[in-house]
């Protein structure tokens, strides 16, 4: 509900949002400028002392006005031109012209009416509103989004324009809710909802008739500092029934100019000094409010760049979430598909799904998890549940109180066959956690199994094609399910350079260097094209003749300048062997994939185990250790004079300081080792390492990642310290194949 | 480039002034301003007898009432009292502009000693009382009257 209004609000005030804050944040300044250009004015100068001397200079002023930061201006019409005059206050002499502000009265303008009159300042007011609203429903979300209130300054996750906003709210919140509450008074104050109560003085019915020549000897005028002079108007020249009538911070009055007596006086009422506080606070004018001013103007600024990233995190979210068309209602189906997905692959999963079961001439309903109530589908019978997890075994997105559901609706309803296919990441200690804790709830509740459950690992088709073909069976259908995980839009990656390794085993090892696709400014604003990225992201590549993509862990980040991986030929491989043919010059379709768990901690030593073409992240994390922080490199290869990659660059890193230890097992020299058994050999040491909060990086293939989790497994026994334990703090992260 | 924007002001305007006698006539007021550079002008016109004391307001250029105290000659007549305007209320009127007004007045409004008032202000420029102070009289009609502030002339015909 909070979202939906929060959205509802924002997408169609969003012009209006941007023109606010961003003419705000500019006026914001101005202020600060005016205070600094004013001139003091000496204490103990009073309004008549300041009138005598500018009358002297300029006989014909009409009227002296002193702005809120304290500049004195004079007025005149001279013939048919007015003129406007700058006045020193110790001399009340002209300083100059007051120069025309036509950029300053247009951003006035454009900030409180639009250029649209009455009708646009009550837009401009409707603007402040939706500023506050969204303000107050934006904290509410951030609140549930971080995971609870006490969680609220934690870093935020996510697509980049998402942790923008997130960022940008903590800056702005408090500020966009001053202006916009003090925004929404003052377009009150003008329509007169809320009542000005400026002082209106009554005029004298008796003047003294008389025009005194000294202007500086007027009792009444005597008494006002200058400091508090707002306006003095002269009276007519030679119009003996006319007065001066002076407004001061402290109210307005008319002063005989014969007699220098305040005719009468008004002071204003309490609610018009509330006005003027909350005008001086939102304008941030006047020699003590400027400062605020800049504060509100910084939290303006950042407003309008929570409307751009919040506007790019609605479109985020409308094009990954899209759920998928061309399905039956609920009420019709006979199958009925159930969606759990955070970032939006799992809804493509389920459109292949629900094609071939479409094919296979059933009536399919697609739906998230979240919607789950049996009553909806009266026709159903059978029930398949794709369920992807989020993070370390939690609900996804679109399954959020499903669990809660499947209690309240579940145990009244009829107890169909149920099929439960996870999705997940093999990498995370709780590998398809949240997929089994549904398929072990709707066995609690007695709910037949159509047929095993499977897990899938990052989104593999060829698991998933397996799975279809249980599926099937069960149902007695041919079901061929060909998915292609959708993937970001590819680039064109030229190859730079390449250097070649393991011809002498029959297993050619390359280390491939492309240069870094460039970006349009564009594309640098609105975060699309190539991202930015670090070692030991993964590069999809997408080979020619087939559109799923592979990946290979970074050996570079985007601060390196190039794009580089380590590739080994495998045999009858279609995209490792496509990538060694490649020429420097040539050009492969490839786009980045985030893995931001696989990277060094901040502080503290980090261990590097890896083997063969598993050196490409590692070396990576290396190249950018420009703080040498502690790392220790553990790196298994075949034979020095064949496949030793990066063995250069390692004694450079090594001499550098970046690297600050490294051994090497060879695997086909000498005594055979392997990096596990570097692992036990070196065991003391590592106790050590780990003692000093160590974190262990671990990339390589399946095996070898094996060995070396039970070889450290042992070494850190001693101490009563497991892998597993270190996994739970994220001090001991794979990165296997 | 000059612009001239008209207003209609289709209701008795002299209802202030009804106590004089019944002959009544349209009278079209034509208001051109300096160009000073500023926002658009509040402008109130208002009459005044031969002693000088105030009969009645005839026109407003300007929405907002909150904004009326800066017109010193009016307020000190009226007290600032916006039912005096109620209803004969217009746009301001920016610089370079003209304002032409139509209004039904009283036959006896003329060559009798009254006075038109124009008071004038704007956002940031000074507020003029008696902008423009004319006799009503049926030999000034037609006749261009230069004001003292933001009015660059006014006359009033018949």
């Amino acid at each position: 509900m909070t979202r939906l209004l929060h959205r509802y609000i924002a997408l169609p005030g969003s012009l209006l949002l941007l023109l606010l804050t961003l003419s705000g944040a500019v006026l914001s300044v101005l202020p600060a400028l005016e205070v600094a250009q004013s001139a003091a004015m000496a204490p103990g100068e009073t309004v008549a002392d300041l009138a005598a001397k500018v009358q002297a200079n300029l006989p014909e002023v009409q009227q002296i006005k002193v702005d809120a930061a304290g500049n004195i201006t004079a007025y005149y019409f001279a013939g048919l031109s007015p003129a406007a005059k700058i006045i020193d206050p110790a001399t009340g002499g002209v300083i100059g012209d007051k120069a025309a502000t036509p950029v300053k009265d247009w951003l006035v303008d454009l900030h409180r009416s639009l250029f649209l009159g009455s009708g646009g300042r009550i837009t401009a007011g409707v603007g402040a509103a939706m500023m506050v609203l969204l303000a107050l429903t934006g904290i509410f979300l951030m609140a549930r989004r971080m995971g609870g209130w006490r969680k609220f300054f934690a870093p935020a996750r996510g697509p980049l324009s998402a942790r923008l906003h997130v960022e940008f709210s903590r800056i702005a919140l408090l500020g966009l809710v001053f202006s916009g509450a003090t925004g929404i008074w003052i377009t009150l104050t003008v329509f007169d909802v809320i009542p000005a109560f400026d002082p209106t003085p009554v005029f004298p019915d008796q003047v003294s008739g008389q025009i005194a020549s000294d202007i500086s000897a007027l009792p009444a005028l005597r008494d006002i500092p200058l400091t508090e002079l707002k306006a003095l108007t002269f009276p007519y020249a030679g119009d003996a029934t006319d007065v001066f009538t002076v407004e001061t911070t402290g109210g307005m009055g008319y002063v005989d100019q014969g007699t220098g007596e305040m005719l009468s006086f008004e002071a204003p009422a309490g609610f018009a000094q509330v006005n003027a506080l909350i005008y001086a606070l939102h304008t941030g004018r006047g020699l003590r409010a400027w400062a605020l001013g800049l504060v509100l103007g910084l939290a303006s600024l950042a407003g309008a760049l929570l409307t751009v990233t919040g506007v790019l995190v609605w479109l985020r979210g409308r094009k990954s979430s899209a759920p998928v068309k061309g399905f039956d209602r609920a009420g019709r189906a006979e199958t009925i598909i159930l969606v759990g997905s955070e970032g939006g692959s799992t809804w493509g999963f389920a459109a292949t799904l629900g094609a071939a079961l479409k094919d296979a001439g059933q009536s399919v309903h697609i739906g998230p998890m979240s919607a789950f109530n049996p009553a909806r589908w009266p026709q159903a019978k059978r029930l398949i549940v794709l369920a992807a997890t989020y993070g370390n075994g939690d609900a996804p997105q679109s399954a959020k109180g499903f669990l809660e559901a499947l209690e309240r609706h579940g145990a009244k309803a009829e107890r169909l066959p149920v099929a439960v296919l996870g999705f997940g990441d093999r990498s995370y200690e709780k590998f398809c956690g949240f997929g089994e804790e549904v398929r072990a709830a709707f066995e609690r509740q007695g709910w037949p199994q159509l047929v095993e459950m499977e897990r899938i690992d990052r989104q593999s088709p060829q698991a998933f094609r397996r799975w279809g073909r249980a599926l099937g069976a069960a149902l007695g259908l041919e079901l061929d399910l060909n998915h292609v995980p959708s993937h970001p839009p590819t680039r064109k990656l030229t190859l730079i350079s390449r250097q070649d390794y393991g011809l002498e085993f029959q297993e050619p090892t390359a280390i491939l260097r492309f240069a870094l696709p460039q970006r349009t400014l564009w594309e640098k604003i609105t975060g699309q094209g190539w991202p930015r990225f670090s070692a030991g992201d993964l590069l999809g590549v997408v080979p020619e003749g087939d559109s799923v993509p592979r990946f290979y862990s970074l050996a570079s980040s985007s601060r390196d300048g190039f794009v580089e991986i380590c590739v080994k030929k495998h045999a009858g491989g279609l995209c490792s062997g496509q990538l060694h043919r490649l020429a420097p010059g040539d050009s492969i379709d490839a786009f980045i994939r985030p893995n931001p768990d696989f990277a060094p901690q901040r502080k503290g030593p980090v261990v590097l185990i890896g083997a063969g073409t598993g050196i490409g992240p590692l070396a990576g994390f290396i190249r950018g250790n420009c703080r040498r922080k502690p790392m220790h490199l553990y790196f298994g290869v075949r034979h020095p004079q064949s496949d030793l990659l990066y063995g250069e660059a390692l004694e450079e890193w090594a001499k550098g300081g970046q690297l600050t230890s490294h051994q090497i097992a060879f695997s086909r020299l000498g005594e055979k080792t392997y990096v596990q058994d570097l692992i036990r050999r070196d065991a003391a040491r590592l106790v050590e390492l780990a003692n000093a909060g160590a974190q262990f990086l671990v990339c390589g293939g399946r095996g070898m990642a094996d060995g070396v989790q039970a070889a450290l497994a042992e070494a850190l026994a001693p101490v009563g310290l497991t892998p597993a334990q270190l996994k739970a703090e994220g001090r001991y992260v794979e990165d296997v194949y | 480039m000059k612009m001239k924007s008209t207003v209609m002001a289709l209701a008795t305007t002299a209802t202030a002034l009804t106590p004089l006698a019944a002959e009544a006539r349209q009278v079209t007021f034509t208001t051109q301003l300096n160009v000073y550079g500023g926002k658009g002008a509040y402008l109130a016109f208002y009459v005044t007898d031969a002693q000088g004391k105030y009969v009645g307001s005839l026109w407003m250029a300007g929405p907002h009432a909150k904004y009326y105290r800066h017109l010193p000659g009016w307020m000190r007549a009226t007290g600032g009292n916006p039912g005096e305007v109620a209803g004969i209320t217009g746009a301001s009127v920016g610089p370079g502009r003209t304002l032409k007004i139509n209004l039904n007045l009283n036959d006896a409004l003329f060559d009798k000693g009254y006075k038109l008032h124009i008071d004038a202000a704007a956002e940031n420029f000074p507020e003029i009382p008696n902008d423009v102070v004319v006799n009503l009289t049926s030999a000034g009609k037609g006749k261009p009257v230069a004001g003292r502030g933001y009015v660059k002339s006014f006359t009033y015909s018949y």
